[in-house]
């Protein structure tokens, strides 16, 4: 498999730096600290493709924090509030939206 | 049941123990991720959307009340309180914390259950017919061969990296519950003219984007010779299967590109090398594994008895009955499957506190036994028919009586978006709508037995391609969009289903299947004929027309 580093990088619009958190799979989010959060309005924006694979370069290397990241679009809103890009992103962020069965 | 002996109860225990190890070091950073990930596939965690997800094998689909309850108590201690049964056998627990995982194997090893190969390139969860053992007219029971193939096929070095994953289902009635034609490799129990037990095997089935129906690679494989025969298959695999391409590895690919005439050449070859040797299966292994299948006590018990009679007076019942219960081998006992099904539900959960009560009732009612279905329905499969209407009071005030057994809201829907991470589309929330749509039970009844599959993308988790409607999610320009096919079907007489026109928005789905069902309604016959009869006999067109004209 490609290496998210090798892969290319088409930014559209404003992204962040998402993975999963390795020892429990919570969704984190890149921060312009170099930590992860669980907040998405914590997470370092990046605007082009350079920003991008920086951001992605420094996540990677942190394999004991967290797995799989990778860049996901998203929206900043006139007050500059920071909201998922898309819908798979709104799941992850906000959880399922079915009723869980408990 | 079957009784684990002290080889298999040493191999879950290393098991748990080596992935202990393994875990430990991935969490200290010894292992880096891409060291881990196959480890821990290997034993059946995946990372999803949110979480890790952990699949624990079921083994032909039996389990015994204890092995219940240690998954409800994973469920509680490790997870949000429920699990999810899958269509190959398999219970799903989806918010699990990897730091927790080698202690919940090692609760389930306790009562005999591990994670091994339900996922990677390996052979998975061998599945069979979920009323195995008590079905009317079976050849034999299928479970012996599975349990059979389990051994040999557990930790096998050879297929421990094949191409791709590998799925073996076996049935032995005539009426196909184990979905053996889409499976790498279906088998099916025929007796030959002298009366022995042998195999039909098929290969070559599957379903996700490039979807195959099973071909017949041998009409009659001895039992003894059964091992030896898989093996070519998969040896033949190994060999020529592609490694280049993912979406190219799967044997259905390989068999279709070669031909069934060409593939089956080859494995005759390998098979002549391998036929007579240490593979060949003595009587006394066959006898030995039966052995260690322990079949109830039954009782001799009537076949109407007064508890029966009289509770036929309560329609409730009776709409349960009919499509719940099934006929046993034994005349004063029944089959009845547990319908995860619940209006408005997810289909296929059932929480932790189900779990436990559902094993309480199996210990009462059903000899302490549970069996999983494809369907991800469960079942309870010696019950006594005295028992019944004592049965049915208590599962439905676990919301676990659902009259909808085989009916349009008995849905088969994969995670979808809102677990996996291979998705496109959600599949849950269209089944939700769509069983609120058809909850009045007369309506169902009326449209009689009519499956309904989803997936949330090509890989067909949800085996749409076999539904009578399947509903395919994908994405197209940032939204959710459904491809519906109709005229699929997963039986002995398997078929993919067709497209019935362009996608529709999630939002349309559901109106999109009432318009369906209500051209059904208007076209069929009679009131016997089913749904996918009546697609078989006027094609899509009737259906398509219907949908499309307003749209």
């Amino acid at each position: 498999m490609t290496s998210p580093l090798q892969q290319k990088l088409k930014i559209t619009g404003p992204s962040v730096v998402t993975a999963n958190r390795t020892w429990d799979g919570v969704v984190v989010y890149r921060t312009a600290a170099k930590t992860w959060s669980v907040e998405l309005t914590d997470a370092a924006i990046v605007r082009n493709s350079d920003e991008a694979k920086a951001l992605l370069a420094e996540a990677v290397a942190d394999d004991v924090g967290a797995i799989g990241p990778y860049i996901a679009p998203v929206q900043v809103d006139a007050s500059g509030k920071i909201l998922p890009g898309n819908l798979r992103e709104q799941i992850r962020r906000d959880g399922v939206t079915i009723g869980l069965s408990v | 049941m079957y009784a684990y002996d002290e080889i298999d109860r040493t191999l879950v225990n290393e098991r748990v123990s080596e992935f202990r190890d393994q875990v430990q070091r991935r969490l200290s950073g010894e292992l880096t991720e891409d060291e881990f990930k196959m480890l821990r596939l290997q034993n059946g965690v995946y990372l999803q959307l949110h979480a890790y997800m952990f699949r624990v094998a079921i083994p032909y689909g039996t389990l015994a009340s204890n092995q219940l309850r240690a998954l409800a108590h994973v469920a509680r201690k490790y997870d949000r309180g429920y699990g999810h049964f899958t269509t190959r056998q398999n219970v799903q627990f989806n918010w699990i914390k990897l730091s927790d995982l080698p202690d919940a194997l090692a609760d389930l090893a306790e009562v005999g259950i591990h994670a091994m190969q339900t996922s990677g390139n390996n052979m998975r969860n061998v599945t069979s017919d979920q009323w195995a053992g008590v079905a009317p007219g079976e050849i034999e029971d299928p479970r012996i061969w599975s349990e059979l193939i389990r051994q040999h096929t557990t930790l096998h070095p050879e297929f421990s990296f094949l191409p791709r994953k590998f799925k073996i289902a076996i049935t032995a009635s005539d009426h196909d519950r184990a979905a053996i034609k889409v499976h790498d490799i279906g088998l099916r129990l025929v007796r030959n003219e002298k009366g022995e037990t042998g195999f039909e095997v098929l290969v070559g089935g599957g379903l996700g984007r490039t979807p195959f129906i099973g071909k017949t690679i041998k009409h009659f494989v001895h039992g003894r010779d059964l091992l030896s025969y898989i093996e070519a298959i998969l040896r033949v695999y190994n060999q020529y299967g592609r490694r280049d391409n993912i979406y190219k590895a799967r044997i259905k690919i390989l068999v279709h590109e070669l031909g069934i005439e060409k593939f089956s050449r080859e494995v005759e070859e390998e098979w002549q090398h391998i036929r007579y040797s240490s593979l060949q299966i003595d009587d006394e292994v066959i006898e030995d594994i039966r052995s260690r299948f322990i079949y109830p006590a039954y009782e001799k018990l009537p076949h109407m008895p007064d508890e029966l009679r009289q509770a036929a007076a309560d329609p409730e019942f009776e709409a349960w009955r009919k499509n719940s219960v099934a006929a046993h081998k034994n005349p004063g006992y029944s089959i009845v499957t547990i319908s995860l099904k619940p209006i408005g539900g997810p289909p296929g959960d059932a929480t932790a506190e189900q779990m436990d009560a559902l094993a309480d009732l199996a210990d009462k009612y059903s000899f302490g036994e549970i069996r999983v279905g494809h369907e991800q329905n469960l079942a309870l499969p010696h019950v006594a028919k005295r028992d019944l209407p004592a049965l049915w009071k208590a599962l439905d005030k676990l919301g676990l009586a659902t009259p909808n057994v085989n009916l349009i809201t008995d849905i088969i829907a994969c995670p979808g978006l809102d677990y996996c991470s291979l998705a496109n589309a959600r599949s849950i929330p269209i089944a939700q709508e769509l069983t609120r749509r058809f909850a009045n039970h007369e309506l169902a009844n009326l449209i009689g037995r009519l499956h309904i599959n989803i997936s949330g993308c090509i890989n067909a988790c949800g085996h749409h391609h076999v539904g009578h409607i399947g509903i395919l999610g994908v994405e197209k320009n940032g939204e959710e969009v459904y491809q519906i096919t109709i005229g699929g079907r997963a039986d002995e007489n398997a078929a993919l289903g067709n497209l019935i026109g362009p996608g529709v928005k999630f939002d349309e789905v559901a109106d999109v299947i009432e318009d369906i069902v209500e051209a059904y309604l208007a076209l069929r016959e009679r009131p016997e004929e089913l749904f996918v009869d009546t697609v078989k006999r006027l094609g899509v067109e009737p259906f398509k027309e219907r949908v499309y004209a307003t749209r």
